[in-house]
C-alpha cells in the first residue's frame, strides 16, 4: 500500500466519520463543529487529487464562510431547540434504509461500470488554465458572470428575508 | 495511485450520509448541514473525474467552483429563511412548520 493510499484512507475516514457524527449528534452545535472536520477531510482529498486551488477554496469558502454562517444561525435560534428532544424525526428508520440502499446502488455502479482510467500527468499551471478558462469568451465567461449575479441576488435576498420587520 | 473507484465510493457514502441528514433531522439548520454534505460529495466526484479523465482541461475544476458559488448562495438564503421562520413562528423544528398543510 502506497503512502497516497494510506493518506486517502486517513482523509476518507476523517470525512465520513465526521459526516456521520453531523447527522447523528443530537446537539446541533456539536454537529456544526463536526461539519468543519468533514470539510477539512474533503480539502485533504482535493490535495491528494492535485487540485490545490480547490483545497484552498474549500478552506476559505466552506470552513471560513459557510460554517461560520451556520454557527451564527445556530446561535440565533439555539435556545428554542430543547437539547433533550430527539434529534431525528419519526421517519428516521425509513430514511436510514433509503440512504443505505442508495449507497449500495451507487457503490455497485462505481465498481461495475469500470471506467478503467489511469490518471495522466497534471499540467504545472492548472491555476493559470482555470483562470483563463473562466474569463475566456469561448469558454466559461458566461457562467462565471451568471455566478456573480446569483451571489449578488442571494445576498440581497438573504438580507431582505432576514430583516427585522 | 488511488483507484478512481475509491473516490466514487467515498463520494457515494458521503452523499448518502447527507441524504439521511436531510430526510431524518428535525432541526432546520441540521437539514441544511446535510445539504452541504451532499454538495461536497458531488464536488469530490467532479474533481476526481477531472483528475482521472481530463487532467489537461479546466472544466472539472471550474464546475466545482460554480458548485461553491451556488452552495454559498444556498446557505445564505436558507439560513435567512430559518431566521425569518424563528422570528415569525418561534421554532426551527420542521415538523412544527405546517402553515401550508391543508
Amino acid at each position: 500500500m502506497t503512502l497516497e493510499q494510506i493518506l486517502f484512507i486517513i482523509f476518507g475516514v476523517l470525512t465520513l466519520g465526521a459526516a456521520l457524527m453531523v447527522v447523528v449528534r443530537r446537539n446541533v452545535f456539536h454537529a456544526a463543529l463536526f461539519l468543519i472536520v468533514s470539510f477539512f477531510g474533503v480539502a485533504g482529498l482535493y490535495v491528494l487529487l492535485e487540485a490545490p486551488f480547490l483545497a484552498a477554496m474549500q478552506l476559505f469558502i466552506y470552513i471560513g464562510g459557510i460554517s461560520i454562517l451556520i454557527i451564527f444561525a445556530i446561535m440565533l435560534t439555539h435556545d428554542l431547540m430543547d437539547p433533550e428532544e430527539p434529534g431525528a424525526n419519526r421517519q428516521w428508520v425509513v430514511a436510514a434504509l433509503v440512504a443505505v440502499a442508495l449507497c449500495l446502488v451507487m457503490g455497485w455502479m462505481a465498481f461495475h461500470h469500470n471506467v478503467g482510467a489511469s490518471p495522466g500527468p497534471v499540467p504545472e499551471n492548472t491555476i493559470v488554465l482555470l483562470g483563463n478558462a473562466l474569463v475566456d469568451p469561448e469558454g466559461l465567461v458566461l457562467p462565471f458572470e451568471v455566478a456573480s449575479v446569483l451571489l449578488l441576488v442571494a445576498l440581497i435576498g438573504a438580507a431582505t428575508i432576514a430583516r427585522e420587520r | 495511485m488511488v483507484p478512481l473507484e475509491w473516490y466514487l465510493v467515498l463520494a457515494a457514502a458521503l452523499f448518502c450520509i447527507g441524504t439521511y441528514g436531510v430526510l431524518a433531522r428535525r432541526n432546520a439548520v441540521a437539514v441544511l448541514m446535510g445539504v452541504e454534505l451532499m454538495l461536497n460529495a458531488v464536488n469530490i466526484n467532479l474533481v476526481a473525474f477531472w483528475r482521472y479523465l481530463e487532467p489537461g482541461g479546466a472544466t472539472g475544476q471550474a464546475f466545482a467552483l460554480f458548485v461553491y458559488a451556488v452552495a454559498a448562495a444556498e446557505a445564505a438564503v436558507g439560513l435567512a429563511l430559518i431566521i425569518a421562520l424563528w422570528r415569525t413562528r418561534d421554532t426551527v423544528v420542521l415538523e412544527d412548520v405546517d402553515l401550508l398543510q391543508g
